[in-house]
């Protein structure tokens, strides 16, 4: 049987690599390839303390379809602004993005 | 060991191999297809933990639409078809260590957990799905969530369409 | 009315004129005239009323009217303050009553009232004259009313005040407190024409110099006052203890008894007030003064006053031999003194000042030899006449100043004798009235008072074997006839020198009818003191004066044997000196003939060039250099300049190390400049790349969750 801990650290590290990618990589759409990582991770676990728990609370699978649906919308939001952006300033590097600043 | 574990061995191992080249690979079409790898990897992995309904739903969501957006828009966003230049920006050490510092604090948490060890209770009779159905929509329950998530799309959705329309004026430049 | 309460309402008429002419009838000419001699006329009248009285009570002298009120709370006991009167108080009351009254009524026409005001006159100055057209459209000029006319009579009637105070007054305070009254009246009325400078100096002079009289005589109040617990006259003479033990008590100060002391401080303020050598000299300058104030100052009242003073203390003074000595000697001295310098003076009423000084010598001398009653006679007498001889100039003077005004040449002295002559022809009676007076003032033997009264100074010196007075004050006799004659040969005999004695013109009623009253007393009041073993006219009538007043002491003085020398001497110095003093004079065209005019005299023995010199410059440095400059600029400006420029300094001193350096710069400047070295060096962390926002906010979620889960979980 699988003790809940292995779902977890699964979880945490998949969590830690989406992590990696969203603080290190340069291309915003990478950048976003690591959040979608970073959701996954967050729906697993979801899914896991469901199991692991009180299954008919469905409360857990309940959280983690909103999950989706918020990581859906927000992929559409995300890609739509590189878009509008590489459009305008012809880049999707997100160091060069930088007008907010000093 | 019994056919659970080596199943969920393997695909943990899928899950984390193909997650590191989606961070590491120098080409975003590279980028896109390992996560949706990665993606199906979580498929089983819920298919694993007897939530039917989430494995389903996230091949449909999540490698059916939003990798296919993911990768439209790595397409509409490429200046040549070869991505050169280095992929990484130039404080990814300091990220590599965040990252392995708050794997290392999670794991920490985990360990003083008592929650870690316990085992799955046997699912079998339960109609989960119809459960999750009417968790959804019931008043009593979950369906006020379930209302806002649709409005969210709906936002999303409009928004996503401005954001992205292509002004005439400005396209001609 | 009681007797007692008519003499305390003695004092009160004048001093209400005063107020109310001050406060009310200043600008109304003739109401002031109108209260100031109506209150003359009431203290007359209450005066005569007592002195009547006074008459008709047998021993005056040991039951004298005598009325007194607690004033002063000292400790167990009150200071008390009163009025007496006993017979020493009521003669002279008689005469101070008279003589004031006169000379207020005088005063209306020598101001000129009812004349028109002058064309250039204005108040602080004499009044110069006005034009007047007559019907026939000439002009001449007319003497001009004073302008200040009713502030005359209000000064008048304070000075009044003062005098009667002093007369009725049964203690040393109050009587010192009508002195100075009249010192400060004094003053008032010899500035009176406050716009002539010499008025203005005369008048300071005048009350200085009595000023220094003064405090000797507080001195010796105090001292008597401590000494004795009592001020009043009739607690203190009639004390046969108290009087001994003053009289016997030996002082440090030149071994003289206490009585001795304090008479000669006393006596200090007598020499003084009644302008005896050394501090003679503001008399003759108080001549600024208008004549009326001369005559009154000087004749009359204020010098009487040192006078009277003495002859009230006399009891105490005579305890002492050798201040009685002190006492004849300045006497006599000054008598002689002044009549050398009358001799060599041009001015009419300078001549009289010094002649006032010189008599008032002769008073002062018979006490000092202890002629008590001869010094009372002669002061009463010399009152009648010297205020005679002084109204009677008044007279001439305005005389002289009608033809002033007539010829229009105002460069010619009014009152210069050698510019008059001959006026016995244009002013009758001012002239018979002032011989009168001179004749009285020279001793002109039996029709005069003062023959009388000199005569029994005289008598006195010689009977007590006091030779040298004896001889010093013949020598002053004669002097005195002398220059009295040589004065109105002068100013009345012979021709007019001038085109304005010419012209002079008698004065009106209201200035000569108290020519006349006091001529009458001129001439009879000596009767009433006439020696009973005179030749002749001794016994007639007997010696009312030296029976009434001599009761006042506690031991009635003997009347002095007769004996033919004084009597003689004193014949013959006034009959000769009138005689040599009409033949040097009777031809005098101009000053250039006056022999006599020696300038050592005419300058008054260049007294006041000594003072000046000794006392007057000096205070002026001391005022001027050492005080003012020195002390003043220099002590204590220097010192509030320094503590200016140190608080400058330490002014400066914190604006540069304190507010400039800390406050400035290093809190103020520092602040800023930190904040904004802060800011600058911070601002780049603000890239806008958001992975670099992100790395950032992950560090800082590591380290607190660390540090958290340290505190939380692992303590």
């Amino acid at each position: 049987m699988i003790p809940l801990s292995w779902y977890l650290v699964l979880s945490a590290l998949l969590f830690s690599i989406g992590l990696f990618g969203v603080l290190a990589r340069r291309n915003a759409v990478a950048i976003l390839l690591g959040i979608e990582l970073m959701l996954n991770a967050v729906n697993i676990n979801l899914a896991s303390f469901w199991r692991y728990g009180n299954t008919a609370q469905m409360g857990g699978q309940v959280f983690a379809i909103i999950v989706f649906a918020v990581a859906a919308a927000e992929v559409a939001v995300g890609l739509a602004l590189i878009i509008s952006v590489y459009r305008r300033r012809k880049t999707v590097l997100a160091e060069e993005i930088d007008l907010m600043k000093w | 060991m019994d056919a659970s574990q080596i199943i969920f061995g393997l695909t943990a191992l899928l899950i984390i191999f193909s997650a590191l080249r989606v961070v590491t690979t120098r080409n975003m079409v590279h980028a896109a297809l390992w996560l949706i790898v990665t993606l199906f990897g979580v498929t089983v992995l819920y298919a694993l933990l007897q939530a039917n309904f989430l494995a389903v739903v996230q091949v449909v969501v999540y490698v059916g639409a939003i990798a296919i957006l993911f990768i439209f828009a790595i397409m509409l966003t490429r200046r040549e078809i070869r991505d050169s230049g280095p992929q990484l920006n130039r404080g990814w050490l300091l990220a590599a260590f965040i990252s392995l510092a708050v794997f290392g604090s999670l794991l920490a948490l985990l360990y003083n957990a008592p929650v870690a060890g316990r085992l799955a209770g046997s699912l079998t009779g339960e109609d989960t799905l119809m459960a999750l159905g009417q968790a959804l929509v019931s008043p009593d329950a979950y369906v006020l969530p379930f209302e806002v998530a649709s409005v969210l799309l709906l936002a999303a959705l409009i928004g996503a369409v401005y954001v992205a329309l292509n002004k005439k004026q400005e396209s001609d430049q | 009315m009681a007797t007692e309460t008519l003499i305390w309402l003695i004092p009160l008429p004048p001093v209400l004129a005063f107020f109310l002419i001050v406060l009310f009838t200043n600008k109304n000419k003739a109401l002031s005239h109108m209260l100031g001699v109506g209150a003359a006329g009431l203290s007359w009248l209450a005066s005569m009323v007592v002195f009547v009285r006074a008459l008709s009570v047998k021993h005056l002298g040991e039951h004298p009217f005598h009325a007194s009120i607690n004033w002063l709370p000292t400790g167990e006991t009150w200071f008390k303050i009163g009025v007496l009167i006993d017979p020493l108080g009521a003669a002279v009351l008689f005469f101070v009553a008279w003589t004031i009254f006169m000379i207020f009524l005088y005063s209306v026409g020598y101001h000129n009232f009812g004349q028109p005001k002058g064309d250039h006159d204005r108040p602080g100055l004499p009044p110069h004259g006005a034009t007047v057209t007559d019907a026939h459209g000439h002009k001449h000029t007319v003497p001009s009313v004073e302008p200040m006319y009713s502030r005359f009579f209000a000064f008048l009637g304070l000075f009044a005040f003062g005098m009667y105070t002093l007369v009725v007054s049964d203690n040393l305070l109050t009587l010192f407190v009508g002195w100075e009254i009249m010192g400060l009246c004094s003053y008032l009325l010899i500035g009176f024409w406050y716009g002539k400078p010499s008025a203005r100096n005369a008048a300071i002079k005048a009350f200085m110099t009595t000023r220094i009289g003064d405090v000797f005589m507080l001195l010796g109040i105090a001292f008597l006052y401590s000494v004795t617990g009592t001020l009043s006259f009739r607690e203190i003479f009639t004390n046969e203890e108290l009087m001994h033990a003053l009289g016997t008590t030996a002082t440090p100060v030149l071994g003289l008894s206490v009585a001795g002391l304090i008479s000669l401080l006393l006596f200090i303020g007598t020499i003084g007030k009644s302008a005896q050598w050394p501090l003679h000299v503001w008399l003759p300058d108080a001549m600024e003064g208008p004549t009326p104030v001369s005559a009154m100052i000087h004749a009359a009242t204020m010098v009487s006053a040192g006078v009277y003073a003495v002859l009230r203390m006399f009891p105490l003074l005579s305890l002492d031999p050798a201040t009685m000595s002190i006492v004849a000697f300045i006497g006599a001295f000054t008598a002689l003194f002044a009549a050398t310098i009358a001799v060599a003076q041009n001015d009419i009423k300078r001549v009289l000042a010094y002649s006032t000084i010189s008599q008032l010598g002769f008073m002062i001398a018979a006490l000092g030899i202890g002629a008590y009653v001869a010094a009372a006679f002669h002061l009463i007498t010399h009152a009648f006449f010297k205020a005679l001889l002084f109204l009677g100039s008044g007279s001439v003077i305005h005389g002289m100043e009608h033809g002033v005004l007539h010829t229009g040449n105002h460069h010619v002295d009014p009152q210069d004798m050698f510019n008059m002559g001959g006026l016995r022809k244009k002013m009758p009676i001012t002239f018979w009235t002032f011989l009168i007076g001179g004749f009285a003032l020279s001793g002109f033997p039996v029709i005069t008072a003062g023959f009388w009264s000199k005569d029994e100074i005289l008598a006195d010196a010689w009977a007590h074997h006091h030779y040298a007075v004896f001889i010093t004050l013949a020598v002053a006799a004669f002097l005195t006839a002398f220059y009295t004659m040589r004065q109105i040969t002068l100013t009345f005999l012979g021709e007019p020198r001038t085109e304005e004695a010419k012209h002079a013109q008698e004065t009106p009623w209201t200035m000569t009818a108290p020519l006349v009253v006091l001529a009458f007393f001129a001439v009879t009041y000596g009767w009433v003191g006439i020696p009973e073993h005179f030749p002749v006219l001794g016994g007639l009538v007997p010696n009312w004066f030296h029976d009434f007043v001599g009761h006042t002491l506690e031991h009635p003085p003997k009347a002095p044997e007769f004996n033919w020398v004084p009597l003689l001497t004193s014949l013959g110095v006034a009959l000769g000196g009138l005689f040599f003093g009409w033949l040097a004079y009777r031809n005098v065209k101009a000053p250039a003939e006056d022999k006599l005019q020696i300038s050592v005299l005419k300058n008054k023995w260049y007294f006041d060039e000594a003072y000046d010199f000794l006392f007057v410059k000096p205070a002026y440095w001391i005022a001027e250099t050492f005080v003012y400059k020195w002390m003043d600029k220099g002590v204590l400006d220097g010192i509030l300049h320094f503590i200016a420029y140190i608080t400058g300094v330490i002014g400066a001193a914190i604006r540069h190390y304190i507010d400039l350096l800390v406050i400035n710069e290093t809190i103020g400047d520092g602040t800023a400049n930190t904040v904004k070295w802060m800011g600058f060096n911070l601002r780049p962390i603000q890239t806008g790349r958001i992975q670099q926002y992100m790395l950032a906010s992950f560090v800082v979620l590591i380290v607190v969750g660390a540090v958290l889960y340290y505190f939380l979980v692992m303590a």
